[in-house]
């Protein structure tokens, strides 16, 4: 157990979470693959509270911070989709590339 | 004061909490049996459950076209370990399996596993009815968790800690639910909606033909059943640490005063269910977010008020 | 010796959970597929000494994840994934986007030079996070707070059907909303 292997499972799950995020249609999946990537930034602020500067508490600030973006980011995702398809019944990323409503 | 068990506690505490779940369901046949058939009969249906339980085991396990049987298993084996895990932090006395520095938030990720739960064993078996049933549980979970963590919240407030042992600790004298009776209630709501008991059976009512357990039998049934009275008396005695004192009392020892308190509030939901008919949770909702929710806050503010004096 | 074993378990799991998701056909699946890595996350969290912080996580993400599971089953077409599908699009140049990034990643990983661990961990690090939010970090709590708030107003408006004018007449007069359901508290 080091900080490097930490690190490199934190970047392997952002990795695959950006493959998600990248080649996903639909947008319910794409934010899955965000979700990964910030399971990632969670897991590498960990690795860096504990082995790099344990003694502030500047890391965990930044977990507590990462884990609502993901609130967030799920919350106001599942809004825009509902309400992309109460509109125009989309839930593609590619049918809704033009923004006017 | 709290001390974590010895090995032998950790082995026994499934094995005590099974046992403490065949009583409470036990009670539960019998006041059915009383209320219907007379106060003779009681005695009768007092060992039904184990009844039903031997019987279930005997039972072919029913298949469904196309299930997702893993997701399915996997649901319906999470029940009963959620309700052991979040039971791995419950004080015996003032002993617990385990005394971590986060106990109740870990109580509380535990019994949020059954929203997962739930959801899976209806999922599983390709069918409608059932996966009504997991839909149903999960807009509980929504309207009940708020006003629940609120309520864990201002107990947690008035200890100044998250450790379960410290709040038992910080009753010495005077018990949380003289000061927090709004926390206490509202507690003691959620725990029944936790467990998808009683006024908050919607998840597996009769009018969805047995929602989220319709597809199942045997020994699938038996676990999710049986899960949910784990998970019942679980979150009853959880309110006992939490609101009641734990294990303090005069006369008699910490444990003999646990198992009372616990045996009161199973009691006391038991008796209290034929009080109230199944809620719709739709409207339920409605009266979270206008009473309860604004209810627990104020409670929450008195108790931070409080502590800030003391 | 036993952190080794749980970490290189959960760290194993972690990933492949994460990359079953886009290989799961079944909605149900890939959504708990995440969950499952999540819950890896959270557990390697207090692995690290981060009780609360990784039950939080355990916590936040097994309701999020039911949560998401409604929204998958309710947008993706075929969510039982009884049929196979692809719902990919530039699937080669967005895996080869990725493995640029992990090996990029990892180079600087192995290459940098990590400062030595400076100081020791609280004794409550719950405790210390805890003071510091209430204490110099408050500006980050507070700002979390209205984010979280404004989220909440913006995810009513933007997925709601029915707003007040819907409920309570073109002026706002009537008296009682005029609700298909009546509600919980008498209305």
């Amino acid at each position: 157990m080091t900080l490097e292997l930490f690190l490199v499972v934190a970047v392997a799950l952002f990795s695959v979470g950006l493959f998600g995020a990248l080649t996903q249609q639909s947008i319910v999946m794409l934010m899955m693959g965000l979700e990964l990537m910030l399971g990632g930034i969670i897991l590498a602020a960990a690795a860096l509270w504990h082995y790099v500067a344990p003694a502030s508490t500047d890391g965990q600030v930044l977990i507590v911070l990462a884990v609502t973006v993901m609130a967030v980011e799920m919350a106001i995702g599942f809004a825009i989709v509902t309400a992309l398809f109460r509109a125009r019944e989309v839930d593609m990323t590619d049918e809704a590339a033009e923004l006017k409503g | 004061m709290a001390d974590t068990a010895p090995l032998w506690g950790v082995v026994l505490m499934p094995f005590a909490l099974v046992a403490a779940a065949v009583a409470a369901a036990g009670l539960d046949a019998a006041v059915t049996a009383a209320s219907r058939r007379g106060p003779a009969a009681a005695l009768r249906d007092l060992p039904a459950p184990l009844g039903e339980a031997l019987r279930l085991l005997g039972q072919q396990r029913r298949r469904t076209d196309v299930a997702d049987i893993v997701l399915g298993r996997v649901g319906i084996g999470l029940v009963p370990v959620a309700a052991v895990l979040a039971a791995a932090v419950l004080p015996w006395g003032f002993r617990a399996v385990t005394d971590p520095v986060a106990g109740i938030v870990w109580f509380n990720a535990m019994e949020a596993l059954a929203w997962a739960a739930i959801w899976l064993a209806g999922w599983g078996p390709n069918s409608a009815l059932s996966l009504i049933g997991g839909y149903r549980f999960l807009a509980q979970g929504l309207a009940y968790e708020l006003p629940h963590m609120f309520a864990l919240t201002t107990a947690a407030l008035g200890a100044e800690s998250l450790r379960v042992g410290d709040v038992v600790a910080a009753q010495q004298g005077l018990w949380f639910v003289v000061w927090m009776p709004a926390a206490f209630l509202v507690y003691l709501l959620s725990a029944l909606a936790m467990a998808f008991w009683g006024p908050f059976g919607h998840p597996v009512g009769r009018d969805a033909a047995g929602g989220a357990v319709v597809e199942y039998s045997g020994a699938d049934r038996l676990l999710l059943l049986g899960g949910r009275w784990l998970l019942l008396v679980v979150t009853a005695s959880f309110s006992v640490p939490l609101f009641l004192g734990g294990g303090q009392g005069p006369l008699l020892p910490p444990w003999a005063w646990t198992l009372l308190k616990t045996a009161a509030v199973l009691v006391l939901l038991i008796g209290g269910r034929r009080l109230v008919p199944v809620l719709r949770m739709d409207r339920y909702m409605e009266f979270v977010w206008m009473v309860l929710v604004p209810l627990t806050l104020l409670q929450a503010l008195f108790a931070a008020v409080v502590v800030l004096d003391r | 010796m036993l952190d080794d074993v749980i970490f290189w378990t959960l760290g194993v799991l972690a990933v492949a959970a994460g990359g079953m998701v886009f290989r799961f056909d079944s909605m149900a699946r890939a959504t708990y597929s995440l969950l499952l890595s999540l819950l890896c996350v959270g557990g390697l969290a207090i692995l690290l000494g981060l009780d609360y912080l990784g039950v939080v996580i355990v916590l936040m993400m097994t309701i999020e994840m039911a949560i998401m599971a409604v929204f998958m089953v309710m947008f993706m077409m075929n969510p039982a994934g009884l049929m196979p599908m692809s719902m990919l699009h530039n699937k080669r140049g967005g895996a080869a986007l990725c493995a640029g990034v992990f090996v990029l990643l990892v180079v600087g990983i192995v290459l940098a030079p990590w400062p030595e661990r400076a100081g020791r961990a609280d004794g409550d690090p719950t405790m210390a996070l805890g003071q510091s939010l209430m204490g110099p970090h408050m500006l980050t709590m507070m700002t979390l707070g209205f984010a979280l708030f404004t989220t909440i107003v913006a995810t009513v408006v933007l997925s709601t059907r029915r707003g007040r004018y819907d409920r309570l007449g073109d002026d706002l007069r009537a008296r009682h909303a005029d609700d298909p359901v009546r509600g919980g508290i008498g209305r």
